[in-house]
């Protein structure tokens, strides 16, 4: 037998069993949210949805405020101008200054699609809660009403709930918190009834873990992965539903501005060669809902143990 | 020494993750020969899965590496085959059963039209003759009323029948080699015993080899002809039954046959389990890889690889304390 | 089984009451009349509107009449329109708008599921990079965008199709590409991951051990399993395309059904919005229920559920494939 090295006797001295260098465990060891934003922070597209999200609500808080004009100032003399020096986006047909009224209308469309996923989640979240804690019959007819209205048209709602409310801010975002907060219940049901379930929970409840620990540990945690990503998911749905609103004449009405609105004012302009009055609103349309999709998605992936590669 | 069917020759794979490599085999060779059952047992992790999965050529490449090494089938290297050329020895010449039969067949497509696929695929036949001849695999495997259960689901089935079912594909082809990982791993007791005499029973039938994987001594005892033990993506140890089980020479399996409840042990005597868990293969010891859980470690196994050499007739082991020069005060011989 | 459909028929019968409901409420909630807007009248025409469209009566009754006249199919006159019906607005635009929504939904099928498979198969790859970035736009550019984008570049520059208008073949491209542009993004996506989930399943292996080719092994195993997800969302596809419908026969001017609805709501031609949304309703529930059933007889998992213990075995499936 061929050996590299010289085998001398000492060699074969024995080792005590507990001198012997512990195991050392040379894996990584991440908490899972550590491994979360590791996995995150990887996918590029996400992050750079996550820049495109931050940049978009910077520029909406502050753009209007240095802005020399306001969203609503018509100016006669000049309507429909290219964009230049001055106006950096141009101007529409009544003169009014294009990049105050797009970051403007930015503010109207992140409110609604903030404030709207805010409160259907609130309101989600607790009649999901309740009927996934409770269980049984309240259950049962709670899941019921939800299916009901659940499988009515969502848009149909929306239209004819801003038929009844009539165009404005608060009727749109109502109208869009009534459709929009069952599917956050049913998803919180979900994850509580299947956590009720869960091995791991009712280990925790046999080796005494109380109630709190157990929310704390596991509940929260665990549910909150699908909840995140169904709401970075829905901001951009009700910021599309309110453009497609507003771009039919139902949503946000004049003088305000949100970017459906613009892009229907815009729209005879693309006929006439005023082209640019469309680009700036359906631009940013499609860059918020890029920016919230591509962030959902990585949060999703990221999230997701069975996709770790 | 009968002809040789399966040599493994040196073999080495890895996987590349992101953390880094992982060597989960580390230069094994061992050959099966024709009409014999080895067994394959270790630990969950130690490689013995992938080395089954390696002589099949099921491993997605990336993130799997055959670094090194010939797996020769009948003289053919199966790792130097063409796609093509081993997808008409996969199911045909070498089979296998998995783990899970739970989720091992297609849920949506009919048992029968399942055993069909591999005979139409490689002994081309009519869908007529397929139909009747998977009939009749389903009676070898002693299926109950195999007609009707042509015509059913997976899910109709339990799971003693669906491994049954798997069987039936496995042999569908008459292999010269059939691979099974851990078969009973996931069935009751009483199945468990039910399918192992079944593979027993077909083996002697149509004249196969088997190579089983499991990590139940139980199993390789009742199965076996020779056994081949692995650690660590290594192997440590192999011989014939009888020289395994009676004279275990590494320490590694005679802790192994130790951790075996048996019915001789009064209650008092505590089952021996092996303290610590298994090395990380990321970054796998330079020197022997059981060397932190052995309890007649020498200072040479802390830094040098022990080299697998005969210990008498078919037997052979890695392990220093059966080098030439080991003081034999070291040697704490099995009882 | 058949007890399962029954179940499932009711509920969609409730639902359509519920919306019918709801619909007429807000209907006669609006503040203002619907009269109010054409000027000036006298008050024996003002009355004998009023009771012409029964709106002197008590709401009560007002709502009798209107669901008895909705069991005889007959959906009202229309407010504002002097000549035609509801029934007739629906009868002369909603095949324009079936065609236009059937050739949508069918090319968004086909093109959704046929990228999610290449996305799959080619996970991390270009192709996949190629599909998921399609699905990414096709879900980022809303359908209003799109259309008018594709109006600028295929009727404006390039002078390929007609702007706007409908008739031929050539009139149809555009629309149901707008119209199709984000359901096959949604579709495409639901299937790569359903396709990748497959594709890691045990019973692949055991196919890949049978000695099958990548081909067989794809279209033999692993797509039809992976199709099933993706047949729960049809349901929602469809919807999708109704509702795209409205924005998109606008901008194309298609004198298809979603248009005069869209009409009918700035013009408030109340028993045309009503009329419509009952209508658009039923036949959303009908599809789900279609889809439903669908599902049904495509997963052999749930074909034998005549026993109590099979169905409440389905019920659990079906409620977590719909809760999840």
């Amino acid at each position: 037998m061929k050996t590299e090295f010289e085998i001398t006797p000492d060699l074969f001295e024995k080792v005590d069993v507990n001198l012997k260098d512990a195991e050392t465990i040379n894996r990584p060891s991440l908490t899972y949210w550590k491994d979360v934003w590791r996995r995150l922070r990887e996918n590029k597209l996400a992050m750079l949805g996550f820049g495109i999200i931050v940049m978009l609500i910077l520029l909406a808080i502050f753009a209007p405020i240095v802005s020399p004009y306001t969203y609503d100032a018509q100016s006669l003399k000049e309507r429909n101008l290219q964009p230049n020096n001055t106006h950096w986006f141009g101007t529409d047909s009544l003169g009014r200054d294009l990049w105050t009224r797009a970051w403007y209308g930015a503010r109207i469309s992140l409110l609604v699609g903030f404030l709207a996923t805010g409160i259907e989640f609130v309101i989600g979240a607790v009649y999901g809660g309740i009927s996934g804690s409770f269980g049984g019959k309240v259950d049962n007819i709670m899941m019921r009403i939800a299916e009901v209205f659940y499988s009515i048209p969502y848009m149909l709602i929306v239209i004819l709930m801003m038929v009844l409310l009539g165009a404005g801010l608060m009727p749109m975002i109502i109208a869009l918190v009534i459709t929009g907060w069952i599917g956050m219940a049913r998803l919180v049901r979900g994850q509580v009834l299947q956590l009720k379930e869960n091995d791991y929970v009712k280990a925790s409840e046999a080796l005494g873990g109380g109630m709190l620990w157990r929310l704390r540990k596991h509940l929260i945690p665990n549910t909150m992965g699908p909840i995140l990503v169904n709401l970075t998911l829905s901001v951009p749905s009700a910021i599309f539903a309110e453009a497609t609103l507003s771009f039919l004449g139902l949503g946000i009405s004049a003088p305000m501005a949100s970017w459906g609105s613009m892009a229907n004012d815009a729209l005879s302009g693309l006929f006439t060669g005023d082209g640019y009055q469309l680009f700036f609103p359906a631009f940013f349309i499609s860059l918020t809902m890029f920016g919230f999709n591509v962030l959902g998605d990585g949060l999703r992936d990221a999230l997701d143990p069975q996709l770790r590669r | 020494m009968g002809d040789k069917l399966l040599e493994v020759q040196n073999l080495h794979v890895s996987f590349k993750t992101y953390a880094g490599e992982i060597k989960a085999v580390r230069g094994i060779s061992f050959d099966v020969e024709k009409g014999e059952c080895v067994g394959i047992v270790g630990e969950s992790g130690c490689g013995k899965s992938v080395t089954s999965q390696s002589i099949m050529r099921l491993l997605k490449v990336p993130p799997a590496v055959y670094k090194q090494g010939k797996i020769l089938f009948e003289g053919k290297d199966l790792l130097a085959l063409k796609e093509k050329d081993m997808r008409a020895i996969r199911g045909n010449q070498i089979s296998m059963i998995f783990q899970d039969p739970m989720t091992s067949l297609n849920p949506t497509q009919k048992v029968g039209k399942q055993i069909m696929e591999v005979l139409v695929e490689h002994k081309k036949l009519s869908k007529k003759q397929a139909y009747k001849q998977a009939e009749q695999m389903l009676n070898l495997v002693a299926m109950s009323e195999p007609h009707k259960r042509m015509e059913q689901y997976p899910h109709e089935f339990s799971g003693g029948m669906r491994q049954r079912a798997m069987i039936a594909i496995a042999l569908a082809c008459h292999p010269k080699l059939m691979i099974a990982d851990e078969p009973t791993t996931a069935l009751d007791v009483t199945v468990q015993a039910q399918i192992l005499e079944l593979l027993q029973e077909v083996q002697k039938k149509v004249d196969m080899s088997i190579m089983l994987i499991t990590h139940d001594l139980g199993v390789i005892a009742k199965m076996c002809d020779r056994v081949i033990v692995m650690y660590a993506g290594q192997i440590v140890e192999q011989g014939l039954v009888q020289e395994i089980f009676e004279h275990p020479t590494h320490p590694y399996t005679r802790g192994l046959l130790k951790a075996v409840p048996r019915m001789d042990m009064s209650r008092k005597n505590a089952l021996n389990s092996i303290v610590g868990t298994p090395p990380d293969l990321f970054a796998p010891p330079k020197g022997c890889a059981f060397y932190a859980r052995c309890e007649e470690a020498m200072k040479i196994c802390e830094e040098h690889m022990p080299v697998i050499q005969e210990v008498g007739g078919t037997h052979k082991s890695a392990c220093w304390l059966h080098h030439p020069m080991c003081p034999i005060k070291n040697r704490k011989e099995e009882a | 089984m058949l007890r399962y459909m029954i179940k499932r028929v009711i509920m969609g019968g409730v639902t359509i009451w519920v919306i019918i409901t709801i619909t007429f409420l807000i209907m006669h909630n609006i503040p203002g009349n619907p009269f109010a807007k054409e000027g000036k009248m006298t008050e024996a025409v003002y009355h004998n509107l009023m009771s012409y469209y029964n709106l002197d009566k008590p709401l009560g009754e007002q709502y009798v009449i209107y669901l008895k006249n909705l069991a005889k199919f007959d959906l009202g006159p229309s407010t504002k329109s002097k000549t035609r019906t509801v029934n007739d607005y629906i009868a002369d635009n909603f095949p324009v708008s079936a065609k236009l929504g059937v050739t949508a939904f069918s090319f968004a099928l086909v093109v959704g599921i046929l990228l999610g498979i290449i996305a799959a198969l080619k996970r991390n790859r270009w192709p996949d990079y190629i599909c998921m970035i399609m699905a990414i736009i096709g879900v980022s550019v809303p359908n209003f965008i799109l259309a008018t984008l594709l109006i600028e570049i295929f009727s404006l520059r390039l002078g390929l199709v007609p702007t706007s208008g409908w008739g031929t073949v050539s009139h149809m491209i555009l629309p149901a590409i707008a119209m199709s542009m984000m359901p096959i993004a949604h579709i495409a996506r639901m299937m790569r991951s359903s396709m990748i989930e497959v594709l890691g399943q045990d019973y692949i292996r055991t196919a890949k051990a049978k000695g099958l080719s990548e081909g067989k092994i794809i279209r033999r195993h692993a797509v039809r399993n992976a199709i099933m997800p993706v047949v729960t969302i049809v349901g929602t596809t469809f919807a999708n395309i109704v509702v795209g419908s409205f924005v998109v026969e606008n901008i194309f001017r298609v004198p298809g059904l979603g248009k005069y609805f869209v009409q009918s709501i700035t013009n408030r031609d109340y028993s045309v919005i009503l009329g419509t949304t009952i209508f658009y309703s039923i036949i959303l529930i009908v599809a789900y229920i279609i889809v439903d059933l669908l599902y049904i007889l495509i997963d052999p998992r749930i074909q034998l559920t005549n026993s109590d213990k099979k169905t409440s075995f389905f019920k659990k499936k079906t409620v977590e494939s719909k809760w999840g």
